[in-house]
């Protein structure tokens, strides 16, 4: 028989369903596994007792012959960017320390709503920052892939959601939840060789969700294949009143939904993401990835998007300037720490709190943004950025004209290994250059595993639908996963 | 684009961050480098282009008029609105002493 472990959530959901097995031994099962992964640092908090309170609801529900709930006897793992109540919550930064919500975040009261059980808190960039999960105030998390090269670098899962790629792709948990604000579940999706959807804006509920960029953080699920990530976003998305910009929208039936005949379907591929210096390997993927749509049925297009250059600058304008203001609220006053040097006022109080706090990432893009909101700059930087966010979103609208997808590589290289880009900012920022226009505009958009490339290392690639046709971008998403038979994993050595 | 240290202390004392005379030394020529990249922006027209404000088109609602209709949002929660203060005194939050 499987090991319960290697099961995904369709898998388990069904198993429990239908006797197989009972939702007690799958948490279990995950629990030990979790436990002897300590050397990958992809968990914050294990809460076992919260997965075994899950499962020993959904066995004594079906004992009693009652219907059980969508994810009944599915343990998940949960970033620790959404507050779970009475289990501690620091988005991974030492500002955060102690904390310990008095409420439950939206998306994870609707898994739970949903059956679903948490094996832990998520270790992930501090607050959502970074692209390699290096700036987390607890430790890097460590990819479970290693290159085939011999060599034993330690491999970055990506980020900002990298815990939940990292053991995800370990098989410590069938799925889990990551949230999206430049790329951060699609480029870790993709560097660990799993799938990840970022809905479009305003699906999923932010409404208790650390806020990073409020105009541009997304919820979603990360998972192994497509029909999985299905399952889990249909539980988390829904309209919310308490977010203010939740769309008041029935939640599809995504997995319902599920088709790889792509007849009919136009592709379009961007002229401008053939960027310079991109590796052969990915061009070559690029291409399988159009001959695997053809196959499907469906037809491409050649489009262009052609302010997408000018999308990473706008971003690192936009998301700096909204996270200087929210992160504002860390003051040392109403929750995490607070350092208070002998004698000092209130405002030396904050300001020594805060540098105690934050890490220097968080530093830095807490002061460009203070930079380019402040008098004098605003019109120039943040204003002038937000009228070029217009034109990107207008790019994409007048692709759609022509094509109802689009493809393009998840990011621009592999996994590189820890320490090798953490000097340069903008060589990390680079990484999301896929992945940040799509996010700019508002758009769903996913990354799915397409193959190894020369050193065994998963790449993935993207597909980015229209406003709400997160069925659009599934399907397209089926149809690779079933022509790529991607079934490569990491060899345990955690 | 060069940033020189005094910008670096300006903004991180706009910021609240406290920050030693070594680290704004090592940050300016970083946020130098970065705001320069940023900078290319400048070179597309955006003539008669509105700023976005939202990504997708919706419209703000109004909750109805009742008090502690959703009890997460509602109010009589003092206990746990302070159980993660740092320092809460006499049902409120504590701060250093503010007037003279």
């Amino acid at each position: 028989m499987t090991e319960l472990t290697d099961l995904g959530v369709a898998g388990i959901r069904d198993g429990v369903r239908d006797g197989s097995f009972t939702a007690r031994e799958v948490a279990d099962a995950f629990i030990v596994k979790v436990s002897q992964a300590k050397a990958l640092n992809a968990f914050l908090v294990e809460t076992p007792e919260h997965a075994i309170a899950a499962a020993t609801a959904a066995d004594t529900a079906r004992e009693a012959g009652e219907t059980l709930k969508p994810l009944a006897g599915v343990p998940i793992g949960m970033k620790d960017l959404f507050c779970t109540k009475g289990v501690a919550t620091t988005a991974a930064s030492h500002i955060l320390e102690g904390f310990t919500p008095t409420y439950e975040s939206t998306v994870s009261q609707n898994l739970w709503d949903a059956g679903a059980g948490m094996l832990g808190k998520l270790n992930m960039d501090q607050f959502a920052m970074g692209s390699s999960n290096e700036t987390s105030a607890f430790g890097n998390v460590i990819s479970p892939w290693k290159r085939n090269d011999g060599g034993n670098a330690s491999l970055a899962p990506g980020g900002s959601s990298g815990g939940s790629s990292s053991a995800v792709a370990a098989r410590l948990c069938p799925g889990a939840t990551g949230t999206d604000t430049g790329g951060s579940i699609r480029q870790p999706a993709a560097f660990t060789g799993i799938s990840g959807i970022k809905p479009t804006y305003g699906r999923c509920s932010r409404w208790g969700t650390i806020a990073f960029a409020s105009s541009l953080d997304q919820a979603g699920p990360m998972a192994r294949d497509v029909k999985d990530c299905a399952i889990l976003l249909e539980a988390m998305a829904g309209f919310d009143a308490k977010d203010g910009t939740s769309l008041q929208l029935d939640v599809p039936k995504w997995e319902a939904g599920l088709s790889a005949n792509l007849n009919g379907l136009r592709v379009g591929i961007p002229k401008e993401y053939r960027v310079d210096g991109m590796p052969e390997e990915i061009e070559a993927l690029w291409q399988q990835g159009i001959d695997w749509l053809k196959d499907a049925g469906a037809t491409i297009v050649e489009v262009s998007l052609p302010h997408t250059k000018y999308a990473l600058p706008a971003y690192y304008i936009i998301a700096p300037a909204e996270a200087s203001s929210n992160l504002a609220r860390y003051d040392g006053v109403r929750y995490g720490i607070r350092d208070l040097p002998t004698g000092a006022g209130l405002q030396d109080m904050y300001a020594a709190t805060r540098a105690d706090g934050f890490g220097p990432e968080v530093k830095r893009r807490i002061m460009i943004g203070t930079y380019v909101l402040s008098a004098g700059f605003y019109d120039a930087y943040y204003t002038q950025a937000q009228k070029v966010r217009t034109l990107i979103a207008r790019d994409f609208e007048k692709a759609w004209e022509t094509c109802d997808v689009l493809l393009t590589p998840t990011a621009p290289s592999a996994a590189f290994a820890l320490g090798e880009k953490s000097a340069d900012p903008i060589a990390m920022y680079l990484n999301d250059v896929f992945t940040v226009p799509s996010s700019l505009a508002g758009l769903p958009a996913m990354s799915v595993p397409g193959g190894l490339d020369k050193q065994g290392l998963p790449l993935g690639l993207q597909i980015i639908g229209k406003p709400l046709d997160e069925q659009g971008v599934l399907n397209a998403g089926l149809a690779i996963e079933q022509r790529a038979g991607f079934t490569a994993r990491p060899e345990a050595w955690w | 684009m060069s940033v020189d240290t005094a910008t670096v202390k300006r903004i991180a004392s706009l910021a609240r961050i406290a920050i030693t005379d070594e680290d704004a030394a090592r940050m300016a020529p970083e946020l130098g480098n970065i705001l320069g990249w940023i900078e290319m922006l400048g070179e597309v027209d955006t003539t008669g282009v509105e700023p976005m404000t939202a990504v997708i088109p919706n419209t703000l609602r109004l909750r109805d008029d009742v008090v502690n209709a959703d009890p997460l949002t509602g109010g009589n929660i003092r206990e746990q609105v302070l159980a993660n203060a740092p320092v809460a005194e006499h049902g409120f939050f504590a701060v250093p002493k503010v007037i003279e």
